[in-house]
């Protein structure tokens, strides 16, 4: 009875009840052999290019990679606009935003104002040991300079490697179509 | 003098190189049907198609460190995987590989097998209870527990084959189904019970209690590690070696091949290697398929199906094989 004294209703569940064939086992034991074996020669199939759509799930890795999509957070990389000119103002917003402090930013003026730029980073390095990919600098910099690219694969034997220095950052960012052109206009 | 010399180097070259050799390939077979059957690739990187995968294997199991537990009993401790080696090793010394090519050609063939595939058990047990951890300790009861269950069916099952044969040794069952055909024709229910409490025998899937990973971590060898483990795990391919070569000598006509002939002398004796080979071969391989298709059974279900089904079961074979054995014969 439930709490207002009425009859609660029960539903009997029915149970499915194992049929002969299936108490005696050797009958499914044969059809799940059947199914395994399918998928046996299925990817058997594979190594010898006997059909079109491959079984096999597995990625060989180092020479099948995973195809990043454009937004990927990989590794942080400075980049240039397309007249190949340096992008980062040396604002040390992102220095300031990173959480784990990856980012050290030597800034330097330059002698002349002839263009709108007043500063740039003399030394930018990034601790890759640090970094934890979170985008932030991305987000901060006023500047369109810094992105996260996809290079997700950083493999050194020695510490001091991890730590990405501004000719690295260029290499990895490359250029990126500017849309503010800070150096010809204000 | 030179007999004896023979008889040595066959031995070494059987039991030091042939069936090690051949465990090892089956330990890489056994990863890359199980890749397969899982839509995976295994391991295809060291040598062709990951053929020296077992010889990595090995030479990271020779280096590494070499524990001995502080809570462990010494001595049972070191002599349990020997224990367990060493049997598999013998039992297969009756087995007819070739044509007149048993290192131990014996009269009781058979029951030396199963005399001595009983002392595995201790192998197994006093593993476990070496180990002095609950988890090997369980492994190693449930163990002796299952094998000496299934031991029953099994002696029951082959005993169809000598009634019918009317001998004990190999290569005269062998000779038998090569004049009247395969025995499994004649007895195919024998062989069922066979092949059943043969993967019990062997603590392989889906009757791996003794292990049984996600109950007992490893079962009976979970202390162990390096070399020592290895050797029960060679212990355990060199069963599936034996049981299978026992299956297709009993059950499948052995090392000759049904209608055609093999020649007689060196390539004969050759050729009727490589059949033997081949059919091994598939029973390995059934060994393995079965491995990566059933899940395990739980351990009341296990000694149902021994005591309550399997056992009465050969018997039953048994006694209608007499009957029938009483009936045709005048
Ligand atoms: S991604 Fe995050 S952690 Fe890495 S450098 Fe940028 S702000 Fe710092
Ligand atoms: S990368 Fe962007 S945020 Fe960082 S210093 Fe340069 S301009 Fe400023």
């Amino acid at each position: 009875m439930d709490r207002d004294g009425d009859a609660v209703k029960t539903r009997v569940v029915k149970r499915p009840q194992m049929s002969l064939g299936e108490r005696i086992y050797f009958a499914t034991i044969v059809k799940g052999l059947l199914l395994t074996i399918r998928h046996f020669f299925g990817v058997f199939g594979d190594l010898f290019h006997w059909k079109t759509k491959t079984t096999a799930i597995t990625m060989q890795y180092p020479e099948e990679r995973w195809d990043f999509k454009d937004n990927f957070r990989g590794a942080p990389a400075l980049v240039m606009d397309q007249f190949g000119r340096e992008k980062c103002v040396a604002c040390q917003m992102c220095e300031f935003v990173c959480p784990p402090k990856a980012i050290t930013i030597w800034p330097a003026e330059f002698a002349t104002t002839d263009n709108n730029v007043e500063k740039y980073p003399d030394r930018f390095e990034i601790d890759m040991l640090r970094c934890i990919y979170c985008g932030f600098c991305e987000e901060a910099c006023p500047e369109e300079a810094i992105f996260l690219v996809k290079e997700a694969e950083l493999v050194h034997t020695e510490k001091k490697d991890f730590i990405h220095d501004k000719k690295k950052l260029y290499q990895m960012g490359g250029i990126r179509e500017d849309r503010i052109l800070k150096w010809q206009h204000k | 003098m030179t007999y004896v010399l023979g008889k040595l180097l066959h031995i070494v070259i059987v039991a030091g190189a042939a069936l090690p050799g051949l465990a090892a390939v089956l330990v890489w077979a056994e990863r890359r049907v199980s890749a397969f059957i899982q839509d995976r690739l295994g391991p295809n990187r060291v040598g062709p198609a990951g053929l020296l995968q077992p010889i990595a294997d090995l030479l990271k199991f020779i280096f590494k460190e070499d524990v001995i537990p502080g809570h462990v009993n010494k001595t049972l401790y070191v002599l349990a995987p020997a224990m367990s080696l060493v049997p598999a090793l013998v039992a297969f010394c009756v087995v007819p590989y070739a044509r007149g090519m048993a290192i131990a050609d014996v009269n009781v063939g058979i029951l030396l097998v199963f005399a001595i595939s009983s002392i595995a058990v201790y192998g197994v047990s006093i593993g476990g209870w070496a180990g002095n951890s609950k988890y090997s300790l369980l492994g190693g009861v449930r163990a002796s527990a299952q094998m000496i269950s299934y031991e029953l069916a099994l002696g029951a099952s082959c005993v169809p084959v000598f009634l019918v044969v009317g001998e004990l040794n190999m290569e005269a069952i062998v000779a038998w189904q090569k004049a009247n055909g395969w025995l499994v024709f004649y007895l195919f229910p024998a062989w069922i019970i066979f092949l059943v409490s043969s993967y019990a025998e062997t603590n392989r899937l889906p009757f791996d209690l003794p292990e049984a990973e996600t109950e007992l971590v490893a079962g009976y060898h979970t202390e162990y590690s390096s070399m020592k483990f290895a050797l029960f795990f060679l212990a355990e391919y060199i069963h599936m070696i034996t049981a299978s070569a026992l299956s297709v000598t009993l059950f499948f006509g052995g090392y000759e091949l049904p209608w055609v002939t093999l020649p007689g002398g060196a390539w004969g004796t050759v050729l009727s290697g490589l059949v033997f080979f081949g059919k091994i071969s598939f029973f390995l391989f059934l060994f393995i398929w079965v491995r990566w298709t059933l899940p395990r059974f739980r351990y009341d279900q296990l000694m149902n199906l021994g005591w309550k089904i399997l056992f009465p079961a050969s018997l039953v074979v048994v006694l209608a094989t007499a009957g029938w054995i009483a009936m045709v014969t005048p």
